[in-house]
């Protein structure tokens, strides 16, 4: 067996200590590690982004990054999103516009909006599109993705 | 975007008297898919589990001379190694498998290579490891020795004279007899109406062409994966994603040679499906392992796997003729289409030629098909099987006939359409359709009344995808809060077990958010069919339709017993049991769920069916795009989807359909493909070099739901799932023309084959 890292990290705001091989992505770590298995894995190349996670205000593909690469990071996943038992508006944005189908894509097409909408609140289409377009979806076409993405910015803007 | 000044999601609806059919609530599942709760197949866990991998062949075709698995079984972490002769050996038989049949030796085969790989990717022999990594390792160490044959990929390589043939065994099926030639051709058939000859000498103009298409793959996001567990007492529960836990269970029955009962198929939330996982692959591995450690094993395939050995949809060759008078009135027409099947018999050119002429009424037509064996993965369902393929020519043919009878290429589908008691060329007769409704609807949409942007193209084309009906089962209890908790076995890939839902809700006079829909495993409802052929809202939406039924009466029933009245005088409406004659009479379905320990016990309502009157659907396009000359990349600029719903139970999950069907079609025109090598390898197998759309690539979708009720189905419902994938590849080959004069007979228009185009 290969000698395991300690890593220190933060996920979603709490103080979270792992084991990992070096040979482990952060994906893997979260998923079969540390037990968050709401960040998916649709290629493990960095093409699909179903593993979009935030590390220290910075969107990432986690398949891409290493386990031990996350030492000392700040990490926020879909399981992070929420409030306690409230929504955030992204997440109502989605569910009111029946912007998933299959929802396998769905934690990263989250994740990656809100990091936009941190960046830019009031993006025109073809920046949802650009920012979206490492995030792939095979059931919606975008379209209602994309209104969802501009509802949730025009919520957020009125709150 | 601009903004519009029309409505961009129009239903145009015929019957609105329903409360809950036709809105949109948010779906049930929702909550858990928005926050990363919703267990997939590959997020299920078990104590004590070990991880599978696949090593598969590196070669197209060859025989396997042996195979050594003593250093991969020697390696720590290790805890078993499984091939093909860890199967039971028992007796070959067509088996159903959802949409398709399937010989049982073929699916082993598939599963498990034994004496040859057919394939690069071909499965030979799975690892169970503490870890993937170690599995992974252990996979290098197994041994194989290979005797590398000539190899065939195309169906013009494989029905040449003299092609390596894959199946020593396999003879043609020549118009339903056993021709005793060995061949690559597993079948070749035909269907007949009127005199094609005759048709053709009554012609004032006559379009002829070929066209081909190569392999793509459905494309869904989560990889197929499946966990199996073999119990001491002998049973065996598999946790997996499919699109039909019957199937899994039924199959693997057959190939590991014990009872269904002893099976319990457990259906995770599923990532995608798109047809591709109708089949198993992983699963029988998983089990053959689980038997031999005695614990749970979970296999997970790379996307690289997911490419090379699952099921794409074939590449094909099509001709077509079609011949027509100066009026337009279509005298004949001739389809010769020959299917990639893959690995083993099988293409859907069975499927493709019962669409490629049913939006049209044709008087003359003749079809022939050839189901041909190549050294590519054998081939699953994607969408509409065949039928994309089939209009990429036809459709294209219709535009240049109309060109050359100087008719708008609507006008002229219209002179030709399908209508209710049409006999298709294949054989059925249809019940009411909604061909004729989708055409009209096209021709006066604000799009396709709009003026041409400068330098645009435009295209039109429209597909044809019929439903098939099949096993449904439903249960639905109810809560003394009056409430009801509904479970069935359709697997729900894109928010089906909402719309199903609606349907109990709209019997019972509930909300749509009083019914708690489940969607349960094998063990725990009646045989329900795959999710395919566009049936689950029709049809398990009908079994919650009936089981539903059966609450309500027996509500009326129990009402009757309390009120010691006669059941005939009360009814229930929006979910209030009242009196005909008797005001005072009342009570809502909460008031008696409350009371229903006290005065009989529960209320449980129960439904199996396999309804008939299915009702195919249609869709066209409206494609306005661009060509960038110097690289050959074309713009998609404005879309329309414009489909036969029936009755859209839930709009939105319609519309979203029709705009996922669209972008893949768009996907399957514009880039996908799968790039083979001289070796028979892909080398694209990437989610890079695999193009798929990105939102960057598309526009919005518009849709117009055109609603012309299915007299089979007690709300109308038609199964939307498919036809919306058809019409785009031929609507955008007919844009391009439009744009460029350029006639594009070979799929994918990528940039360099536009440049290609361009410069002959």
């Amino acid at each position: 067996m290969t000698t395991k890292t300690h890593v220190q990290t933060t996920i979603n705001g709490e103080p979270v200590d792992f084991l990992c091989e070096p040979r482990q992505s952060l994906l893997e770590c979260l998923r079969d590690v540390i037990g968050l298995t709401g960040t998916k894995e649709g290629c493990n190349d960095g093409n699909c982004g179903a593993c979009t996670v935030n590390i220290d205000g910075r969107i990432v593909t986690s398949c891409l990054v290493l386990g031990v690469e996350a030492q000392g990071a700040s990490i926020e996943t879909i399981e992070g999103i929420a409030d306690g038992t409230n929504l955030h508006p992204i997440q109502l944005a989605f569910l009111e516009g029946a912007a998933l189908q299959c929802g396998i894509c769905t934690p990263g097409f989250i994740v990656a909006t809100k990091a936009l909408l941190e960046k830019n609140p009031d993006p025109t289409e073809h920046e949802i599109r650009f920012w979206l377009a490492n995030n792939l979806c095979r059931c919606t076409g975008y379209d209602k993705i994309v209104r969802a993405v501009q509802e949730a910015a025009k919520k957020m803007q009125e709150a | 975007m601009t903004t519009t000044d029309y409505d961009r999601n129009v239903v145009l609806s015929t019957q609105n008297d329903f409360k809950v059919v036709g809105t949109r609530p948010v779906r049930h599942d929702g909550v858990d898919k928005v926050t990363g709760r919703a267990i997939y197949g590959a997020d299920y866990d078990a104590s004590g589990l070990l991880h599978g991998k696949i090593l598969r062949s590196p070669h197209a075709h060859a025989k396997i001379l042996s195979i050594d698995t003593s250093k991969a079984e020697a390696l720590d972490g290790v805890h078993a190694v499984v091939t093909a002769s860890d199967f039971p050996e028992t007796a070959d038989k067509t088996m159903e498998l959802g949409e398709d049949e399937t010989k049982l030796r073929d699916l082993r085969g598939n599963i498990l290579a034994k004496d040859k790989v057919l394939y690069v990717g071909h499965a030979i022999a799975g690892v169970a490891a503490s870890n993937p990594h170690v599995a992974e390792e252990a996979l290098s160490l197994i041994e194989i020795k290979y005797e590398v044959l000539p190899s065939v990929m195309t169906t013009d390589e494989a029905m040449a004279d003299g092609a390596p043939i894959l199946h020593e065994d396999q003879t043609t099926e020549e118009l339903g007899n056993d021709s005793g030639v060995v061949s690559n051709v597993a079948k070749h058939f035909q269907h007949i109406k009127g005199d094609v000859a005759e048709g053709f000498k009554q012609a004032e103009v006559i379009v002829e062409r070929e066209y081909n298409t190569v392999t793509v793959h459905q494309g869904y996001i989560a990889p197929h994966n499946g966990t199996a567990f073999w119990s001491a007492d002998g049973r065996l529960h598999i946790w997996c994603e499919t699109q039909g836990s019957f199937v899994v269970r039924d199959s693997l029955a057959d190939l590991l040679d014990i009872p269904v009962s002893m099976i319990r198929v457990t259906p995770t939330e599923i990532g995608g499906g798109f047809g591709g996982k109708i089949p198993i692959y992983v699963e029988p591995v998983a089990a053959l392992l689980s038997k031999k450690t005695g614990t749970p094993v979970k296999i997970v395939m790379s996307r690289k796997e997911t490419f090379e050995g699952s099921g794409p949809t074939p590449g094909s060759k099509i001709k077509i003729k079609v011949g027509a008078t100066r009026e337009g009135k279509i005298t004949a027409a001739h389809a010769w289409m020959a299917m990639e099947a893959g690995a083993y018999a099988g293409s859907p050119v069975g499927a493709a030629a019962q669409c490629v002429f049913a939006a049209y009424d044709l008087e003359n037509g003749l079809i022939d098909g050839f189901d041909v064996v190549v050294n590519k993965p054998k081939t699953a369902a994607y969408r509409a099987p065949g039928s994309p393929n089939a209009a990429f020519g036809f459709e294209q043919a219709l535009n240049e006939l109309a060109e050359k009878l100087g008719m708008d290429p609507i006008d002229l589908r219209l002179k030709n359409v399908a209508t209710e008691g049409t006999r298709r060329v294949d054989g059925p007769v249809f019940q009411r359709i909604g061909a004729k409704e989708v055409l009209e609807a096209m021709r006066e949409h604000p799009h396709y009344q709009s003026e041409k942007k400068s330098g645009s193209g435009r295209g039109v084309a429209i597909g044809f995808w019929f439903n098939i009906g099949f096993d449904s089962a439903c249960n639905i209890a109810l809560n003394k809060d009056g409430t009801v908790n509904l479970t069935e076995g359709s697997t729900d890939i894109g928010g089906s077990r909402t719309s199903i839902a609606m349907q109990a809700a709209e019997v019972l006079g509930i909300s749509a958010e009083d019914v708690r829909p489940s969607v349960v495993d094998t063990d725990t409802v009646g045989f329900t069919a795959v999710t395919g052929g566009s049936r689950t809202t029709f049809a398990t939406g009908w079994a919650a339709y009936e089981a539903a039924q059966d609450v309500k009466k027996q509500c009326i029933e129990r009402a009757a017993s309390i009120w010691d009245v006669d059941a005939e005088n009360l009814q229930m409406e929006d979910g209030v049991i009242s009196s005909k004659t008797d005001s005072e009479l009342k009570m809502t379905l909460k008031e008696l769920g409350a009371q229903l320990s006290d005065t009989g016990g529960g209320i449980t309502g129960r439904a199996s069916v396999k309804p008939r009157g299915v009702g195919g659907s249609f869709c066209g396009n409206i494609v306005d795009l661009s060509i960038d000359e110097e690289t050959g990349k074309i713009t998609i600029e404005r879309f329309t989807a414009i489909q036969d719903a029936g009755k859209a139970i839930h709009p939105s999950y319609v519309e979203g359909q029709m705009q996922g069907g669209s972008a893949q079609g768009i996907g399957w025109a514009l880039n996908e493909e799968y790039f083979m090598n001289d070796e028979g390898r892909m080398t694209n197998s990437s989610l890079l070099d695999y193009r798929m759309p990105t939102a960057l690539d598309l526009p919005m979708i518009d849709t117009v739901i055109v609603e012309v009720a299915n007299p089979g189905h007690p709300f109308g419902v038609r199964g939307v799932g498919e036809a919306n994938i058809v019409p785009p590849t031929p609507a955008i080959a007919n844009a391009v023309y439009d744009s460029s004069g350029n006639r594009i007979t070979q799929l994918p228009m990528s940039p360099v084959a536009i440049l290609e185009a361009f410069k002959s």
